[in-house]
């Protein structure tokens, strides 16, 4: 710690950051346009100015740009210095001169960090007489709005875009007042974090496209903390809603899991939530009619009634996207003998294996945000762009770290972006990537290596037996592999952090267990290695920690023993086994209930449907793919029909008397009685403050305290303003009543400080900023690894892939935009889609002649276009996933082809 | 697609550095000796030559004002507006030279002989006030010396 003076305050301060972040985390206000905590400093705004004195006795100092400046013992300089203040007033008046007066109508208005920063360095006059420059804009796609008018050259988006996601097909071109931040020529941004330039321009030239097609301004949303539900990794978000739509996502700060950014998927992929397939009251099939017909909420209770008169045995099969809440809720009703996780046998019992690993240890589980400081990255089998986005973008900054010993080597401090660019120039970390297809880091990857994923869980198990022998032998590889296994091997054992990545996308076990057998090989040899592994879905974790038994154990049971009703909890089941195989435990039943909130091959068999919310309109539990435990709130109240799955569930519960527990109605309750029957999932209650939570007596607001025409905004339905609905599920509440100071951090529903309108108030809410949020960052491990255990190494090495003479080995080929199941109703996800194709290898293709094959899958023959690549492995065929025109098949399977 | 004689040069250029895309701006130079330009076409064609995006290379001819990226004529006119040429009255011989040739600067003359162009200093100040046509420089303007300047370039 040094003592520096700000302004003839003595401050104690750690030297490791720049004078500007270092007076912002002190809580003072200093403007700056084109630093970024995570993308460090390059001084070329010149906002940031500030007075620096030599030492006691000089009265006249020099300006010098705070980001651009170390922190030193005894350092003393002036913020509010008359001349300095004059200086940053120019700057920014310098840079309003092409800035147009558009505020009205920008969608950055209110919330624009250089409204804020032209405010707080005092320039209110222009005194320019010129013309403004202007720009033509481009069409960049989707999602993304380009206004280049409003541009004031900070040049954060291209070093966003270029050198903190990797993103090549965006530039700044020109010079001197004609800069342009755009592509080459019209198209769609490549880059799948293009999103956050939304975020990270400080103003209005980048904006959320879909934002814009149901704008409301900031203060005019009600807003709450949630998680995104569109992969595994549980990034934190803010959910903002108006007159009972989604309006947006945007990335909520959270320094152990996403920090700053989000992506793409993540922030555009909300519009099922408004979706006309969106079902908003309960629905019962006629007897008459055989269609769904609207009913009242007495009907469902009285299903539900004439159901359990006769005793009934009751199947309940839960999802991996709902809520550990709404999932033992239903566990509560069917009784846990009688409920299965709504996912195939191999995806579960690869979750639950991946599960078994992480809490084996000895290896330690980073969080998401933590993989940024691996120095060595090994990749089995995982093309995380696809299926675990925000781990793509950590893990291109993990390739920074060990290049970063040479500044910091050569005493450059690390914030010094350009100087450290410098340094690098096209130095890496040591970064591997295993996989069958090519994936968006192999551009920074020391090697490659494509093939089967079994041959890549061999080499894996390879390199464990090369760091320890002890651990199994792998025979017959290659020359070349040979090699290889001792290039990754080696590297590994002289990184200082060395990182494992590897998930369930590949349905291979071996990858999983060749994954651990790395790490504690390495833990023989005195490292202390980390390993993180993706699953399929947002809840996975906390769906396989609550049940074992998989969808077609269901099936079985079903089958074998008399059930009266199936009770299947948000999910479609069409989407997770073969259409047969759905068709066979539907065809079992007399009652089909479905609690769902969107209209799907599910709902289509369903005898009863029960509106329930989606993330937006539910509060609940997920556990990510590392353990963390972390709570997402309802946005708004969406009417009497639609209620969190828990909810309906916890009625017909107590209403039949079944439980035999205490009362079962607010979200409390249900925690409650899920740490009862799972007391490993204590965390879940302790990881935020109960609904009795209140600050100075008073609930925490959804609505900021601007939120304009409440009283009026329902007046054409009634003029009395409506009383607001109540929420006893959580400390927050749903108008603009209550404390508007800042909210422990678990209940942080949008970054605003006084003068700091835009997201950039979020240095506000951290300890120091760039770290964790005041109060300590949301979420909870449900477990952590047992780093000091022995665990023994997997000892089956899978036969080395052999492509056959008449089939070929299908694997799944998940795509960012496509293979989820709920993102792809936003139009702009469909539209980035790819259409349905086969993957070959250009060698393999070769044997058919036309451009579209017949591929026969699971007995159903269909018609797909050839995509050849020459390096994907001979003897296999890639299938994208989950595509909405395309069936769900039995993965890895061997197909036959003809064409 | 560029000529195999572009093809050449570039490479050549591209074996002074340690990695080839170093050479862009040679070149768009060389593609510029060629054509005369470097078209939208071409920054697609270096890009893939050199593996770099479109974006990449139209980033770096962008910036700089001797790489054309719209046609020009026949011969280029600089006529620098800088601090010493205006004082030595280089306003007379721009007013000169649009009367002459029917063009604005920016603009390139109906017959595609010359096109007129500002330029910032051609460190030629000490025979201000001075242009370049093509590589040759001439000092010392007047509006006479511009009328046979410009015969020999017919």
């Amino acid at each position: 710690m040094v003592k520096i003076t700000i302004d003839g305050n003595v401050y104690e301060v750690d030297p490791k950051d720049n004078l500007l972040q270092t007076i912002l985390s002190l809580g003072l206000d200093l403007p700056y346009f084109c630093w970024h905590p995570a993308l460090g400093s390059v001084g070329s705004c010149r906002q940031c100015a500030v007075k620096k004195y030599s030492g006691e006795d000089d009265q006249k100092g020099r300006i010098v740009m705070a980001c651009m400046e170390p922190v030193v013992d005894g350092m003393r300089i002036s913020v509010n210095d008359p001349e300095v203040k004059d200086f940053r007033a120019n700057i920014i008046e310098l840079l309003m001169t092409n800035h147009p007066h558009d505020c009205p109508v920008c969608d950055e208005g209110g919330e624009c960090h250089l409204q804020d920063v032209t405010l707080m360095s005092g320039h209110n006059y222009r005194q320019f007489d010129f013309n403004k420059r202007t720009h033509n804009n481009q069409y960049l796609g989707p999602f993304i709005n380009h206004e280049m008018n409003r541009c004031i050259q900070c040049y954060r988006c291209v070093r966003f875009y270029r050198e903190y996601a990797g993103g090549r097909d965006f530039n700044v071109f020109s010079s001197r007042n004609r800069v342009f931040f755009g592509r080459y020529e019209d198209g769609v941004l490549e880059n799948e974090f293009s999103g956050n330039l939304a975020e990270v321009c400080p103003t209005g030239v980048f904006t959320d496209k879909t934002y814009k097609q149901h704008f409301t301004r900031k203060w005019d949303l009600t807003t709450a903390p949630s998680i995104c539900h569109n992969c595994s990794l549980g990034c934190n978000i803010i959910a903002g809603e108006r007159y009972g739509t989604i309006r947006r996502i945007a990335s909520r700060y959270n320094g152990k899991v996403n920090g700053y950014f989000i992506c793409d998927r993540g922030r555009f992929g909300y519009e099922y939530v408004n979706s006309d397939q969106r079902i908003r009251e309960p629905l019962r099939r006629g007897q008459a009619s055989g269609r769904l017909e609207p009913v009242d909420r007495e009907t469902v209770f009285n299903y539900f009634k004439k159901i359990f008169d006769k005793k009934p045995r009751l199947l309940g099969i839960g999802s991996p996207k709902a809520s550990l809440e709404s999932n033992h809720a239903l566990q509560m009703l069917v009784g846990k003998e009688n409920f299965f996780a709504g996912v195939s046998a191999v995806e579960h019992q690869l979750t639950l294996k991946a599960i078994q690993i992480l809490k084996e240890g000895p290896a330690e589980v980073p969080s998401l945000r933590e993989t940024e400081k691996a120095d060595t990255v090994l990749i089995l089998g995982e093309d995380v762009t696809n299926t675990a986005p925000m781990l793509a973008l950590s893990l291109r900054q993990a390739s920074r770290q060990k290049p970063m010993e040479l500044p910091i080597k050569m005493n450059v401090p690390t914030w010094h972006e350009m100087a450290v660019l410098e340094l690098m120039q096209d130095e890496r970390s040591p970064f591997f990537v295993l996989t069958p297809t090519e994936t968006k880091l192999d551009d920074i990857a020391t090697a490659v290596y494509r093939n089967a994923p079994d041959n890549i869980a061999r080499l894996a198990h390879a390199v464990a037996h090369y760091i320890d022998s002890a651990a199994p032998e792998v025979e017959n590889l290659s020359e070349e592999e040979t090699e290889l296994v001792k290039q990754i091997a080696e590297n590994l054992l002289s990184s200082k952090q060395p990182l494992i990545v590897s998930g369930t996308s590949c349905l291979n076990e071996s990858l999983l267990e060749a994954a651990a057998n790395i790490t504690r090989a390495l833990k023989k040899r005195q490292k202390s290695p980390w390993i993180f592994l993706t699953v399929p879905e947002a809840n996975s974790v906390g769906l396989a920690l609550l049940d074992e038994k998989d969808l077609n154990q269901a099936i079985e049971k079903a089958l074998s023993d008399s059930y009266d009703a199936l009770i299947i909890l948000e999910n479609d089941l069409y989407r997770r086994i073969e259409e047969d195989k759905a068709n066979k435990l539907f065809d079992a039943f007399e009652h089909v209930i479905v609690l769902h909130y969107l209209h799907n091959s599910t709902t289509d068999k369903a005898n009863l449907v029960v509106p329930v919310g989606p993330f937006s309109e539910s509060d609940g539990t997920l556990v990510n793919n590392e353990g963390r435990a972390q709570r997402f709130y309802q946005v708004f109240y969406p009417g009497d029909s639609v209620k969190e799955s828990w909810r309906w569930l916890g009625q017909i519960i107590t209403g039949h008397g079944l439980n035999g527990r205490s009362e079962l109605s607010k979200l409390d309750d249900f925690i409650e009685a899920l740490v009862r029957d799972f007391p490993e999932l204590k965390a879940v209650k302790d990881l935020a403050p109960n609904a009795d939570f209140r600050i100075a007596g008073q609930k925490i607001p959804r609505q900021s305290h601007r939120y304009s025409g409440r009283t009026s905004m329902n007046a054409n339905v009634n003029v009395s303003e409506p009383k607001p609905p109540e929420d006893e599920d959580s400390p927050m509440s749903f108008t603009m009543e209550g404390y508007q100071g800042m909210p422990p951090s678990p209940f942080i529903s949008r970054f605003w400080y006084p003068g700091w309108n835009s997201v950039q108030a979020v240095n506000k809410f951290q300890i120091e900023v760039g770290g964790a949020l005041r109060g300590g960052d949301p979420g909870l491990r449900v477990f952590e690894p047992q780093t000091d255990s022995d665990a023994p190494y997997y000892t089956r090495i899978p036969e080395a892939f052999k492509p056959q003479k008449d089939q070929w080995f299908a694997i799944p080929v998940f795509h960012i935009f496509g293979s989820d199941e709920l993102s792809i109703y936003t139009p702009g996800v469909a539209e980035l889609a790819p259409k349905p194709y086969l993957l070959l290898n250009q060698k393999d293709a070769e044997s058919f002649s036309g451009e579209k094959v017949n591929v026969l899958l699971d007995g159903k023959q269909i018609e797909l276009t050839v995509k050849t690549s020459s390096s994907f492995p001979s003897g296999m065929v890639g299938i994208p996933f989950g595509l909405p025109e395309m069936k769900i098949f039995k993965f890895p399977n061997w197909v036959k082809i003809s064409g | 697609m560029l000529s195999d004689k572009e093809r050449t040069e570039i490479e050549e250029h591209s074996r002074h550095y340690p990695r080839k895309q170093a050479a862009v701006i040679e070149a768009l130079k060389v593609v510029q000796s060629h054509r005369g330009y470097v078209s939208d076409e071409n920054v697609k064609d270096i890009a893939e030559f050199l593996e770099m995006t479109p974006d990449e290379v139209d980033s770096v001819a962008t910036f700089y004002n001797l790489i054309f990226r719209k046609p020009v004529g026949e011969h280029v006119i600089l006529l620098c507006d800088s601090v010493s040429c205006w004082i030595m009255g280089y306003e007379t011989i721009m007013d000169h030279l649009r009367a002459k040739l029917k063009i604005e600067p920016g603009q390139t003359t109906e017959d595609g002989k010359f096109t007129l162009l500002t330029i910032p200093c051609l460190g030629a100040c000490d025979r201000a006030p001075a242009m370049m046509i093509d590589n040759d420089l001439h000092g010392n303007l007047t509006v006479q010396k511009i009328d046979e300047i410009l015969k020999k370039y017919k």
